[in-house]
């Protein structure tokens, strides 16, 4: 039998050319996340989104319940329908996971992050930074004579305009802590 | 009541107290209270391996031969870190293992202490779940935990870490009956309404095939008988994957054999051909679908399996149904019989002769030699002079005889067939089989290895002497690693890059220096008086049987084709594979 014809070389192409697209369009997704705040949990749950090739574009997590030792990790990530099922149907299989909410598909959730800018100037610019910080209902929590610390919470659009207002300001650091999300109504 | 009790004593009350009869396991430092304690007792029988990964695939096979977990006791630190491809290999064949780790004492973690290593930590992505006990209070409620998400839902293997302090202390034991009950319950029953969508379309279908796998093997021998009665009273050709052969009697008039890479012609063109297809309990594996998106183009897909992620995760499925394989096919049958047991005859009739043609192929026929043992002759022998036999347990190593075991061989009943489909491990064979006799010490325990893979776990004969354990190792030799060589004469240019075996052992010296019956043959007219040899000797024996250097595995469903694309025998394979298809392994 002689040798087949193949370009040397010819592993740039990828196996999965030859997955099935059931869509293409890549959706931003909400999870509330409810698990057993043991050890480890948040290690089973990075894992899964690293091993399994899925995306994290914020995740935030606290216990609360104290009396049940229930966390609640809230991510957003993207992919495209069929990925955001199985990132779904993957948490819902870690055994210390008890519930999985898809708020995006569970009606509009309300989306707050906090952050703290770290903001440094004098003059013009300290007095701008400030009457744009009361603009955007940022407190002032912490201040020497060169700088302020303010606290914003919001949607995470609102914390990126007001980021990109202080950046000519004198913004030196800032902490965000991702998104949290509650769905609306009484459920 | 409870009682006080060591952490040691503990575990092994525990694993009393959960019907454990046997635990497959290597002593070591941070396990060496629990050894004290199974010195100590009688009810639990310890089975010493020569390797922690040998005695993970030896309770595979003990967890597949009889349905009930497999349960290994290992050390700290290497012991744990052997037991790794164990577990994975579980994990991907969805067998309950529990894994018992010992692990250094408490106030050492962290510190890079003496076969210390992050158990939890190494095993969280091969592990259905895994625990580190540190609190002796919750030793025995987090073992009988590990056994309930072990064998609950999907199963698959748990890893439970002992650091040393927590074995010595003393703390009151939990019963399993005063266990917290655990919140992991998954969905057993099927949803009524999607039972019935799928029944309706079974009414109307005109090309139907069930496409079995092992999840009706892992839900019981109930699901088996179910699936029997449900294939022949709708006519239905069945077909199964690599892993679920048994579940449907190979005698059985609408079987149709293994589909996937490897498969039968008539399998793979029925699932090509169909405008129903019914999968139970498999997972649309890329062996078995081969190029995706011309995958069973003009059918509709129903998908019976217990994990949600497994639906709609390859392949999309018009009739989901998530619950466990028995109590969906009972479900099935119920609906179908109550709405006046109908199916469409006469489509299904010109299905079957369509069918037919396709055997008339005869796909696995191969050219018989009378100078060298053909390795498909082998098995055909080796099936012929055992098939009879209904405690014939079949194990096997991976590679090209994996694949000539399951066209070749038959399996009437399920448990009776171990092999590692999903990982593909090499080095399974031999322990399991272990694993397997001593489940069932009276019945026939074989491994089709080649030698390639036997050489991997050969230590674990000294396991098989040592317990008299009478396993057969049917080793097909063919000097080669035999399904690398066959890819690379395909897609590689015929440059064969260390798929050769240069300095075998003589496996004949070898297993008398085990203190085992060594057989070697390699004239065809011998191989019935060898094998009958091999059967009739009361012990472990070596069967070293020279084969065939060059023979190929057919049929064969290139890598990036469609089934019915699929390779019949040597005349066609030039220009078979593609350059997409050479990426994929």
């Amino acid at each position: 039998m002689s040798a087949l014809k193949i370009k040397k070389g010819s592993s740039k192409h990828s196996a999965y050319n030859l997955r099935p697209t059931f869509s293409d369009v890549q959706e931003r997704h909400t999870l509330a996340v409810l698990v057993d705040n043991e050890p480890g949990v948040l290690a089973r749950v990075i894992g899964l989104f690293s091993g399994r090739g899925y995306n994290i574009e914020s995740l935030t997590v606290a216990e609360v319940d104290h009396t049940g030792h229930l966390s609640r990790i809230t991510i957003v990530t993207t992919g495209t329908p069929q990925v955001i099922e199985q990132i779904k149907a993957q948490l819902g299989r870690i055994v210390p996971v008890h519930e999985v909410h898809d708020l995006t598909v569970e009606g509009h959730a309300v989306e707050r992050e906090l952050a703290l800018f770290k903001v440094a100037g004098q003059g013009e610019k300290r007095v701008e930074a400030l009457r744009l910080a009361d603009i955007f209902r940022a407190n002032v929590v912490d201040s020497t004579l060169e700088s302020f610390v303010f606290q914003i919470t919001g949607s995470p659009e609102k914390i990126d305009a007001f980021a990109e207002l202080m950046r000519p300001l004198g913004l030196i650091e800032m902490a965000r802590t991702g998104i949290a999300a509650l769905s609306r109504g009484a459920e | 009541m409870t009682r006080a009790m060591t952490g040691a004593k503990m575990v092994v009350q525990a694993l009393r107290d959960q019907g454990v009869d046997t635990v497959f396991g290597y002593p070591g430092g941070a396990v060496l209270p629990i050894y004290d304690e199974i010195f100590q007792q009688n009810d639990i029988r310890h089975i010493l391996v020569r390797h922690e990964q040998g005695a993970v695939h030896a309770a595979e096979g003990y967890a597949r031969a009889t349905g009930k977990p497999g349960v290994v006791l290992v050390t700290s630190g290497p012991g744990a870190t052997n037991s790794v491809t164990g577990l994975t290999d579980a994990l991907m064949d969805s067998i309950p293992i529990v894994v018992l780790t010992g692990q250094v004492p408490t106030f050492l973690i962290g510190s890079d202490a003496f076969q210390e290593a992050d158990t939890v930590g190494i095993t969280r992505a091969c592990t259905k779940h895994n625990w580190l006990v540190k609190d002796p209070a919750r030793l025995s409620g987090t073992i009988h935990e590990a056994f309930h998400v072990a064998t609950s839902g999907r199963p698959g293997p748990v890893l439970v870490d002992i650091p040393k302090d927590v074995q010595f202390a003393t703390e009151s034991y939990t019963p399993p009956s005063r266990a917290k009950l655990s919140h992991y319950q998954p969905q057993v029953k099927g949803d009524i309404e999607g039972i019935t969508d799928l029944v309706a379309a079974m009414e109307r279908a005109e090309r139907p095939v069930f496409y079995t796998g092992g999840g009706v093997i892992n839900s019981g021998p109930a699901a088996s008988q179910l699936l029997r009665e449900l294939v022949d009273a709708t006519g239905f050709p069945v077909t199964s994957t690599l892993m679920g052969l048994g579940a449907y009697p190979a005698s059985g008039e609408n079987w149709l054999g293994m589909l996937g890479m490897h498969g039968l012609y008539e399998a793979n063109l029925a699932m090509h051909g169909c405008d129903l297809m019914i999968n139970l309990g498999a997972r649309f594996d890329d062996r078995i679908t081969g190029r995706i998106d011309a995958f069973s183009p003009h059918s509709k897909k129903a998908h019976v399996d217990i994990d949600p992620s497994s639906i709609n995760k390859v392949v999309k499925t018009d009739f989901p149904i998530v619950g466990d394989i028995a109590h969906v096919l009972e479900d099935i049958l119920k609906v179908w019989k109550a709405r006046g047991r109908k199916v469409n005859r006469e489509a299904v009739a010109t299905w079957w002769s369509r069918i037919e043609e396709w055997r008339k192929v005869d796909c696995l026929r191969f050219k018989p030699s009378e100078k060298t043992i053909k390795p498909q002759h082998a098995l055909a022998r080796l099936e012929a002079l055992t098939k009879g036999r209904p405690d014939r347990y079949i194990c096997t190593e991976v590679g090209q005889h994996q694949m000539w075991a399951a066209q070749y061989m038959g399996f009437e009943a399920p448990n009776l067939w171990m092999t590692s489909g999903g990982l593909g491990t090499m080095g399974y064979g031999l322990p399991a089989s272990i694993g397997v006799q001593i489940a069932h010490p009276d019945a026939l325990v074989i491994n089709v290895a080649g030698e390639a893979s036997w050489l991997m776990n050969m230590q674990e004969m000294g396991t098989a002497v040592q317990y008299r354990l009478p396993v057969k190792q049917f080793i097909l030799n063919n000097e080669r690693l035999g399904m690398v060589r066959q890819w690379q004469e395909l897609l590689h240019g015929e440059r064969y890059s260390h798929s050769w075996s240069e300095a075998l052992p003589d496996f004949v010296k070898l297993a008398e220096a085990f203190g085992c019956k060594g057989i070697k043959c390699d004239d065809p007219a011998d191989l019935d008086d060898a094998i009958a040899e091999m059967l009739a000797y009361d012990g472990p024996v070596v069967f070293d049987c020279l084969v065939e250097k060059h023979e190929n595995c057919f049929p064969m469903i290139p890598s990036g084709k469609a089934h019915n694309e699929m390779l019949l025998g040597e005349a066609e394979t030039q220009g078979a594979i593609d350059e997409k298809g050479s990426v994929l392994v």
